[in-house]
């Protein structure tokens, strides 16, 4: 082995060394964020109305307009709601996310759930509530975490925790068929969900360089590569097309 | 360092018991598992083999490690004893025979511990297995009380979402039922605990309401214990109030259905009292793979059949379970499903369509003589079979001669039909003169022979029309007679002679006796 060889092993140890001896990052605090918007572009999908006859207690719940199925909400401003936006990798294979604090809630309400896209770190405590009072029954479909099937027949809230990094889990009832939920089960804090307005933020990014991707449940999946030092902003903007 | 090894061996082997670290060998395993296994669950587990695809359920997708009859939590992984009683009892109602008997234990043990290669799962040994501590079974399980309170629960845990409210798998949800895998998967009938996977005990459907049937639609109901929602006697009770939907033991099946000769009219209603006090025979039916379009998945798995005649007419009253009263639109998006997933034969599924309920009870045109009867899936050609024909839309009955699946020539003289649907069961009533003029065509229905009959079922909500259908093979029929007098006369004639005569024989010794003493003397 030549003198540069063992030049270069030497960094790539040290470097490696570095890389093992960094201390944890801390929390949500500080750092750096990435925040965008969802774009959507092309016709608006006409989705179909659920019908909740069969339970009329949730039926009562909806005196404006009647329900309808939640695959694709297109908000007022164009924006797409309802997309999973989160880290996909580019974190340090040292970083230890912070423990988690209280549970995640998801709340079933008017025979829907609420939030519809959601996230939750592994070990995080998901907080099942029956706000309905009805028979729902709680499916998660995973593949790399257990799946569970839990009965709820009156106002009731339940706990599981998931143990391995997947996204999405798919939520469901099998009562009412048209309930459907997804979480994204992430080892990190760092993800979002596009809201009402199709804006998203993830806060508190250690400096580096990140693949983010969006994800949603009809249109699939996009990333984008995004570099963030210090405590800087960085926006990376994501657009759907209709299929 | 091999010594380390061999001392490590002995040190974990002997002190064991072989039953606690039975020495299982996924070697071995393979080997069973490609000639017994592979044909349905695929060479890699999947539960894709050759004969997959016409099953419904399929057959288990290893991959996953989701598995519906446990002992444990839902969403925990079987125990190597779950999934041996799978395999030794099989799962009633479905394509898994029991191989208990059929392969060694040896041979089993391994199979077990091959399937589990199919899973990362298993290998994880942070996963938590462990059965679930169950309590034994309350008495007073068919006391009133006991299934008043298990009705109870099964209305407020809302079982009838699902299972409907007569428990025939006919709830509101029903239809849209899918299992994990996406493939539309039926709400059990809680009428026919025979065919309940994991078993039809109280026991069985206790453990079931516990653990859940994970990658189905049924949940687990041990948290609502926890929760305090019901106590696990009440779960008892319910399971108790299941089982008593079900006759007490399976229906054994019975060749010949006898009618009693009744003094009054036959009924023709469906619901008259007397059908209550006639015997029912269970025949079941499978589905028909004889010809194409063939067909793997019948829903109308059996018929129950009751007969009764007055001298000049004949009842037969025929009552199976039918999720719905077809054709019914809210099943049409299932029905597009089930065809998807188990018509392929060689052609595209067929396209759902709104098909009636139908029933055909089937005769020979004449009684024979011995023991040749005419092809039993529709006749032939050259040796047509008599059918009475009920569809459930347009309601009415037919008769005809059939020769083969599709031929079906009408007969002027039809039988008289009533149906009634009642919470996923169908009940319908022929009658029929014994006698009639068409000789040639319509079997006469002669007291006192061996008539030939089969029957076939059609559910138009799950797909079935024509060919696909279910279909049974020759039974009998036995119009009885009605017992002559003399069957009650002759042997209370015959007592009293024998009484007689041995009078006699008694007299005649005592006379005896005392004249010989009388010489003695």
């Amino acid at each position: 082995m030549g003198k540069l060889g063992v030049v270069a092993a030497t960094g790539v140890a040290m470097l490696t060394l570095a890389g093992w001896m960094r201390p944890p990052l801390p929390a949500a605090q500080g750092g750096a964020t990435i925040s965008g918007k969802v774009k959507f572009t092309g016709a608006k999908p006409a989705m179909p109305k659920i019908d909740m006859s069969e339970e009329p207690k949730c039926k009562a719940k909806y005196t404006a307009a009647p329900p309808t199925d939640e695959a694709v909400v297109v908000n007022a401003n164009g924006t797409l709601d309802n997309v999973f936006v989160y880290v996909k990798s580019g974190l340090p294979a040292s970083y230890k996310a912070p423990a988690p604090a209280g549970p995640v809630t998801l709340d079933q309400d008017g025979c829907r759930y609420h939030p519809h896209v959601f996230g939750i770190l592994v070990g995080q405590a998901l907080a099942i509530k029956n706000s309905d009072g009805i028979l729902h029954n709680i499916k998660a479909k995973g593949t790399k975490n257990r799946p569970f099937n839990i009965s709820q027949p009156t106002t009731m809230t339940s706990e599981r925790t998931f143990t391995a990094p997947e996204v999405m889990v798919p939520l469901e009832c099998n009562v009412h068929g048209w309930m459907h939920a997804w979480l994204g089960v992430l080892p990190h804090p760092f993800f979002s969900v596009s809201g009402s307005d199709g804006s998203f933020t993830i806060k508190g990014l250690p400096p580096g360089t990140y693949t983010v991707e969006a994800w949603h449940e009809k249109y699939g999946a996009q990333t984008a590569t995004v570099t963030v030092a210090g405590s800087e902003t960085k926006t990376a903007d994501f657009s759907f097309a209709a299929k | 360092m091999i010594g380390a090894l061999l001392g490590l061996g002995i040190v974990l082997r002997f002190p064991l018991p072989p039953s606690l670290f039975p020495m299982q060998d996924t070697t071995r395993g393979k080997t069973v598992y490609v000639k017994w296994c592979a044909g349905c669950h695929g060479d890699g587990g999947a539960g894709d083999g050759p004969a997959a695809a016409h099953m419904l359920p399929r057959p288990r997708n290893f991959t996953g490690a989701l598995y519906k009859i446990r002992t444990t939590a839902s969403g925990q992984l079987p125990t190597d004893a779950d999934l041996m009683r799978a395999i030794d009892e099989g799962l009633p109602g479905t394509a898994m025979p029991a191989w208990k008997g059929r392969l060694s234990d040896g041979e089993r043990r391994d199979v077990v511990a091959y399937i589990k290669t199919f899973s990362s799962f298993f290998a994880d040994t942070s996963q938590h297995v462990a059965a679930l501590k169950f309590s034994s079974e309350p008495g007073g399980a068919t006391g009133a009380a006991a299934l008043d309170t298990g009705r109870q629960f099964y209305d407020s845990i809302g079982c009838r979402k699902c299972h409907g409210d007569q428990g025939r798998g006919d709830g509101p949800s029903a239809p849209t039922l899918k299992d994990d895998a996406g493939f539309p998967i039926f709400a059990a009938d809680l009428h026919q605990s025979w065919r309940f996977r994991g078993g039809g005990s109280a026991a069985d459907i206790y453990h079931r309401l516990r653990t859940g049937l994970d990658g189905t639609p049924m949940p687990w109901f041990s948290d609502l214990i926890d929760q305090k929602f019901l106590t696990d006697e009440q779960l008892w009770r319910l399971a108790q109030y299941v089982r008593s939907l079900s006759p007490p033991e399976a229906p054994e099946v019975r060749d010949v259905i006898h009618a009693p000769q009744i003094t009054r009219t036959v009924p023709a209603s469906p619901d008259d009292s007397v059908w209550g006090r006639v015997s029912r025979y269970w025949f079941p039916l499978v589905g028909q793979v004889v010809r194409k379009a063939r067909w793997f998945a019948p829903a109308v798995t059996g018929v129950w059949v009751q007969a009764v005649h007055d001298g000049h007419t004949l009842a037969l009253r025929v009552s199976w379970d039918d999720r719905t009263q077809s054709p019914d639109s809210a099943w049409l998006g299932f029905e597009q499903r089930v065809l998807e997933t188990v018509a392929g034969d060689d052609s595209a599924p067929p396209k759902a369509e709104p098909w009636p309920d139908q029933l055909a009870v089937q005769f020979p045109r004449h009684i024979p003589d011995g023991m040749e009867r005419p092809y039993f899936l529709m006749g032939s050609e050259t040796d047509p079979v008599y059918q009475w024909r009920w569809t459930s839309r347009p309601r009415k009955s037919v008769a005809g001669l059939a020769r083969g699946i599709e031929r079906f020539d009408t007969l002027s003289g039809a039988p008289a039909g009533q149906a009634s649907f009642d919470h996923g069961e169908w009940r319908l009533v022929f009658t029929r003169a014994l006698a009639t003029p068409d000789t040639a065509n319509e079997v006469q229905l002669e007291a006192g022979r061996a008539i030939p009959v089969a029957f076939f079922g059609w559910d138009g909500s799950s797909g079935e029309h024509g060919s696909r259908m279910a279909v049974s093979t020759w039974y009998f029929l036995a119009l009885d007679r009605p017992t002559p007098p003399g069957v009650f006369i002759s042997p209370v004639l015959a007592m009293l002679v024998t009484l007689g005569l041995g009078l006699v024989v008694v007299r005649r010794a005592r006379r005896r006796g005392t004249a010989g003493a009388g010489r003695r003397r």
